[in-house]
């Protein structure tokens, strides 16, 4: 598919930011001849990159980020940038201060977020696959409300060297693909340790707490929580029930702490955003806005830069981590979050896996929870765990409501996609 | 939350909003930290809890001798939304 077609095929779905004039390979390798889109908020040198925000207008990527080095190095063609919420804050890409990207299955609904363009253009077949930014579910939402595969890897398993932070204690890398193998092929490629970013792990960091033994776990509570929608309850069932088919052994399981994930990602995530956000001020890149003095370029700057979205959480992050507030909400989001991830881990060492929808109802309409950020919120529900517990997701293709798809989401222990990667294989037929 | 809280907030935050933004947001505000404050429950369960299993951990890197001055400066310089030669060009402060 040439850029112009590329162009014209998306014209309805805006799915890309820019479709690239001049795609070419740049080595030979696993990916040579898979045409790869990628989200806005990931550096590719030479090329614009903004994370969907006026505040990065003009800015042109100075270095690659270390996937693209490794994608390039693969011999992957890079045909684009895609939309995404403003600096990976949303759940529908309604945030993107360059216009909603449309679900490729029903024009008048979202395509998920944050990362929904990425989804989309795999959705519609404007490129094999995409990547994008995991933080609270922004790979997986998105990969079930357009009918695609969407992974999420183990926190460190990618480097983030060159990806626009939200959340650095969340954020993650990883790919949409049609199918789980394709997925698998991406995954392999950009994984490994790397001196630019810290925080990577290796093969040794998390040893195996069992061997695989085709074991599913199901949170029932946590599944029937209150908002779930009749469609996606009988899906799940559906689903199980296919599993089932497949030989799994399914389990049901108590993890009483898991409904308090998505209050103690809405809390450490805005004020690690307000952090890392804090660089954009008008003095390194991108808009400029001038004012009376130099304090108050940055006032205008970042007043007129941020959407309405991202000064939220700005301020929002401000209030838990000033003094006063700091011990009653971070300092206690922090605690929980302890409490959560060592229920999860306990967990993966009587089940290979645990199930749950990835998302509690199918693609809602345009502008439908516009002004109402907290039904917004809700969306991530059975997304954030696998971030504030750094565990591995992928959220799977499973039926359709009418027209609109449907996932089921499998998390595993660290370091463990391997195990996701048999189920879904199997579960997809593949 | 009020307004006036938001204002402050935002003048924390380096970011220039109106009166009437604060308003919707301290409303906002409340709705979100009302759900967000239900953590306060779980903590007595957590305390006391090591976070051992926990995959955060501190890496330091290794005191080493860097890159040569200056193979970045141009490529960072050419980000720059004001410079003069070298420098990032800003505002007079005294």
């Amino acid at each position: 598919m040439t850029p112009d077609e590329i162009r014209s095929k998306d014209k309805g779905i805006h799915a890309f930011l820019e479709v690239f004039e001049d795609p070419k390979s740049y080595g030979e390798g696993s990916l040579s001849g898979k045409r790869i889109a990628i989200k806005d908020n990931i550096l590719f040198e030479g090329h614009r990159a903004g994370a969907a925000s006026k505040i990065l207008e003009g800015y042109v990527a100075s270095y690659d980020a270390t996937v693209v080095k490794k994608l390039k190095e693969a011999g992957a063609i890079i045909v684009g940038r895609t939309n995404c919420d403003e600096f990976a804050m949303g759940s529908s890409t309604e945030n993107s201060a360059y216009g909603v990207t449309k679900n490729p299955h029903d024009l008048e609904r979202i395509a998920g977020g944050s990362s929904g363009g990425s989804a989309a253009a795999v959705a519609a077949g404007l490129c094999d696959v995409a990547l994008g930014s995991d933080t609270g579910g922004s790979i997986r939402q998105p990969a079930a409300l357009c009918g695609v595969v969407g992974l999420k890897p183990t926190y460190g398993r990618v480097s983030r060297h060159g990806l626009i932070a939200l959340a650095s204690s969340f954020d993650q890398i990883g790919p949409f693909a049609k199918t789980v193998t394709e997925a698998e092929a991406i995954y392999d490629v950009i994984k490994g340790e790397d001196p630019m970013d810290s925080t990577t792990i290796s093969e040794e960091t998390y040893p195996k707490a069992k061997e695989f033994s085709k074991t599913i776990g199901i949170p029932k509570a946590f599944v029937e929580s209150e908002g779930v929608s009749a469609e996606v309850k009988k899906n799940f069932a559906e689903s199980v029930e296919k599993f089932r088919s497949l030989g799994y052994t399914i389990q049901e399981v108590e993890l009483p702490n898991l409904k308090h994930a998505l209050p103690v990602y809405y809390i450490i995530m805005p004020a690690e955003a307000s952090s890392n956000l804090a660089r954009f001020d008008g003095v390194k890149y991108g808009l400029k806005k001038e004012g009376k003095s130099g304090i108050d370029d940055y006032f205008e700057t970042r007043g007129a830069g941020f959407g309405p979205e991202t000064r939220r959480r700005i301020i929002l992050g401000t209030y838990v981590l000033s003094s006063g507030y700091y011990d009653e909400y971070y300092g206690k989001a922090v605690a929980a979050r302890a409490l959560i991830t060592e229920e999860l881990r306990k967990l993966f060492q009587k089940v290979d896996l645990m199930l749950t929808p990835t998302t509690p109802a199918p693609a809602w309409k345009v502008g439908e929870k516009e002004g109402d950020p907290l039904q917004m919120y809700l969306a991530d529900i059975f997304t954030v765990h696998a971030n504030i517990s750094g565990a591995p997701a992928i959220s799977l293709p499973s039926g359709f409501a009418g027209n609109l798809p449907l996932g089921i989401e499998l998390t595993a222990d660290l370091g463990r996609e391997d195990n996701l990667f048999i189920a879904g294989k199997e579960f997809m037929g593949e | 939350m009020d307004a006036d809280k938001v204002l402050k907030l935002a003048d924390l935050g380096r970011i220039r909003i109106s009166r009437e933004e604060a308003e919707k947001l301290s409303h906002e505000f409340d709705a979100i930290l009302k759900y967000v404050g239900e953590v306060k429950s779980v903590v007595p369960a957590a305390e006391g809890k090591s976070p051992v299993d926990f995959p955060l951990r501190n890496v330091m890197r290794g005191d080493t001798k860097g890159h040569e001055s200056g193979v970045y400066s141009e490529a960072l310089l050419s980000a720059l939304p004001a410079r003069e030669g070298s420098y990032v060009k800003v505002k007079k402060i005294l």
